[in-house]
């Protein structure tokens, strides 16, 4: 093979590992999407929340310390060698089911039935809230993510397609990194966990049902407060997934929570209501960004990924306005 | 008893289709604007000018704006950065191709250009709608920004990529440039907003006004009963764009007299306008006044309180800021989704009744 097609061979497995990484955002999305109704903005500040918490945990951070610092002239900093990594992330997921019973309790109770935009505008609000909170417990400085992935390229493929090069190339095979592979690997089973949860428990009976009807749930006795505490849990747990693989990535930091913005177009191009979507929607934005990167945006000065995949999803959209895999939009007057 | 239309006859066509027909407001609204166009030019000062009122009336363009579209027309976008960019841009160009243009000219013309951009990407909103038109037109903030980052022409090749004023005189007194006396600009800004409030006001009154509403309530329906939709959707995404646009043009050369695409008009800039008309009232030209005063006001006196009150380091005042602002929005949608506009409402079926309640 020629180096070059080697070259866009290598461009779109990239894509397809930066496709999973959006898809990874985009189900917490769909999940709460599906069951109430919200286009959670928040989901990105979430994963970012998680993973200071997270990251907290572990290297034995006192929450808090800054505030308690300024307000009593302490100096407060850790309160020990931390937490071993698997207690940690136990403990985070405990604070993300807590952070889920403090949300129905105080503000989704009271959304019931409001407008759409209301609830959209009110995850916007709860954005700003938890990226204060998450800065004020855990300080706003940059935080490295070790939670034992390993990353970096990987040398066996490099040398692998080092090889299919015709002879004399000078080609130096492919890079692809550990820990894309990794979230690939953990975006999988993720999904069939979610598959199999809402198809063969209780629970996830309950979810479907009010996902299809709130009401015809409601009469048959399903608690639809109990499910979006568990929707807002479960979301909570994708969230901190993807909290610590891209944390790994590129470090805990404010910018972690734009990665919602990334996972929106996956979303309009998958659907909102299609777990799959979010999926295959990732793969498509990722593979297209990065191929339309590769080949145009070097003409056109670069840097075309923050909206690329917006144009995209666009063109999907002109010829099926509910994305890919989106329940039919059906009106009526 | 204060508040009443009963006994305000009319004797007139004209009187009975006035601006605002009921008495009271008339002679609030004169009163308001007495003040702000007599009383404060002479009280300004360089603080109030540039953290308070002029961010106020820039934004309250935005709001307007914005409120034409979502409020009045139902189509939510989450793309007002990026158009602010187009005026600004728009804006910039023409005060250095055509130095000796009058600057309301300057702005209108900016807005216009801002409309042309807003009609091309209001195109979509034909074939999608709901959440994902909102999320298709964030394809418009971050293209847009992304074009005046990378296309030098729009920067005029400036090293730095920034955008600057260069200084505009009106009538012999400095308007844009740091030498622009604070009443000279608030009252150029000023003089804007309330001309194109009262205009905004008079269009969603008429016929234009009524097909946005009835494309906002339900769109088939109203395609049904004859609206156009075509022509509803996208005038709708003109003259927004348009208001917008003008927004973008006074903020870049009169409020902050320099310019970044990626600072100044990110896509936190949309969600902010879109915060203002959601806690001021969707549909209410009033709202969008009150949510952009409440919205430029409170982050000012947060930063008063905590900073210069209680002596806290800035860094923590900005956290708490932005986790009281969060917690803010989040109540008011609680206690009151439709916004101060509908505090102000009922406020008003209160006082008619007042002080005999039934």
């Amino acid at each position: 093979m020629s180096p070059d097609l080697l070259n866009v061979l290598e461009v779109i497995l990239n894509g397809l590992m930066a496709g999973i990484m959006y898809s990874l955002v985009a189900l917490g999305f769909v999940l709460i999407y599906k069951a109430s109704g919200i286009f959670n903005y928040a989901q990105g500040v979430m994963a970012l929340f998680a993973a200071l918490t997270l990251v907290g945990f572990q290297t034995g951070q006192v929450p808090f310390a800054h505030v308690i610092n300024a307000a009593f002239g302490t100096k407060l900093d850790t309160w020990g060698p931390g937490l071993p990594t698997f207690l940690a992330i136990i403990l985070t997921m405990g604070v993300m089911v807590l952070f889920a019973y403090l949300l129905e309790r105080l503000v989704l109770r009271h959304m019931v039935n409001q407008a759409p935009i209301i609830l959209f505008m009110t995850t916007i609000g709860l954005a700003y809230f938890m990226e204060g909170f998450g800065d004020l417990m855990w300080g706003a400085d940059v935080k490295t993510m070790d939670v034992g992935l390993p990353s970096g390229g990987s040398t066996w493929l490099e040398s692998v397609t080092a090889g299919w090069a015709a002879e004399g190339s000078n080609y130096r095979g492919m890079y692809i990194d550990v820990l894309d592979l990794w979230a690939a690997g953990v975006a999988i089973v993720l999904v069939i966990s979610l598959t199999l949860f809402s198809q063969y428990t209780k629970t996830g009976r309950a979810l479907r049902a009010v996902a299809d009807d709130h009401q015809a749930a409601l009469t048959v006795g399903i608690s639809l407060r109990t499910i979006w505490i568990i929707v807002w849990s479960i979301a909570g747990f994708v969230a901190l997934v993807a909290g610590i693989m891209w944390g790994a990535k590129s470090g805990v930091q404010f910018s972690l929570s734009l990665i919602a913005l990334k996972a929106l177009p996956v979303l309009i191009l998958g659907g909102f209501t299609s777990i799959p979507g979010a999926i295959v929607g990732g793969l498509i934005i990722g593979v297209g960004e990065k191929l339309f990167e590769y080949f145009i945006g070097g003409m056109i000065g670069g840097a075309t990924e923050n909206w690329f995949a917006y144009v995209l999803a666009l063109f999907f959209l002109m010829f099926r306005p509910q994305g890919l895999f989106g329940d039919r939009i059906i009106e009526r007057v | 008893m204060f508040y009443r239309e009963a006994g305000d006859f009319k004797t007139s066509y004209a009187a009975d289709q006035q601006t605002f027909p009921i008495r009271l407001d008339r002679h609030m609204v004169w009163g308001i604007l007495a003040i702000a166009f007599f009383v404060v030019p002479f009280f300004i000062n360089d603080y109030w000018e540039k953290s308070v009122l002029l961010p106020f009336l820039v934004w309250a363009m935005a709001a307007l704006g914005l409120n034409i579209l979502t409020g009045f027309c139902g189509q939510v976008s989450l793309g007002s950065g990026g158009f602010m960019a187009v005026g600004a841009y728009a804006c910039y160009k023409l005060m250095v191709a055509f130095p000796w243009m009058n600057m309301f000219i300057v702005v209108i013309l900016a807005g216009l250009i801002t409309a042309i951009v807003g009609v091309i990407f209001g195109l979509p909103s034909l074939r999608i709608k709901g959440f994902y038109l909102a999320v298709a037109t964030l394809a418009s903030q971050f293209f847009l920004v992304w074009l005046f980052n990378k296309v030098p022409w729009f920067y005029n090749n400036s090293a730095s990529g920034m955008i600057v004023a260069p200084e505009r005189t009106f009538f012999g007194i400095p308007l844009t440039g740091a030498n622009s006396p604070s009443w000279m600009t608030y009252l150029f800004c000023l003089t804007l907003v309330v001309v194109f409030a009262f205009i905004a006001h008079n269009l969603i009154r008429g016929r234009i006004g009524r097909s946005w509403m009835a494309i906002r309530d339900m769109d088939i329906a109203a395609e049904i009963i004859g609206v156009p939709p075509l022509k509803a959707k996208l005038s709708a995404f003109a003259i927004s764009s348009f208001y917008i646009g003008m927004s973008g043009a006074m903020m870049f050369a009169i409020y902050l007299g320099t310019a970044e695409p990626t600072e100044a008009f990110g896509i936190s800039k949309s969600f902010l306008v879109l915060f203002m008309i959601i806690i001021g009232g969707l549909g209410s030209i009033l709202g969008s006044f009150l949510g952009a005063a409440f919205l430029t006001l409170m982050p000012v006196l947060l930063k008063n309180v905590m900073v210069n009150g209680l002596g806290w380091p800035a860094d923590l005042a900005a956290h708490i800021e932005l986790l009281l602002i969060g917690a803010l929005i989040m109540f008011f949608l609680i206690v009151e989704p439709h916004g101060l506009a509908q505090l102000w409402r009922v406020t008003k079926e209160k006082l008619r009744l007042w002080p005999f309640p039934h």
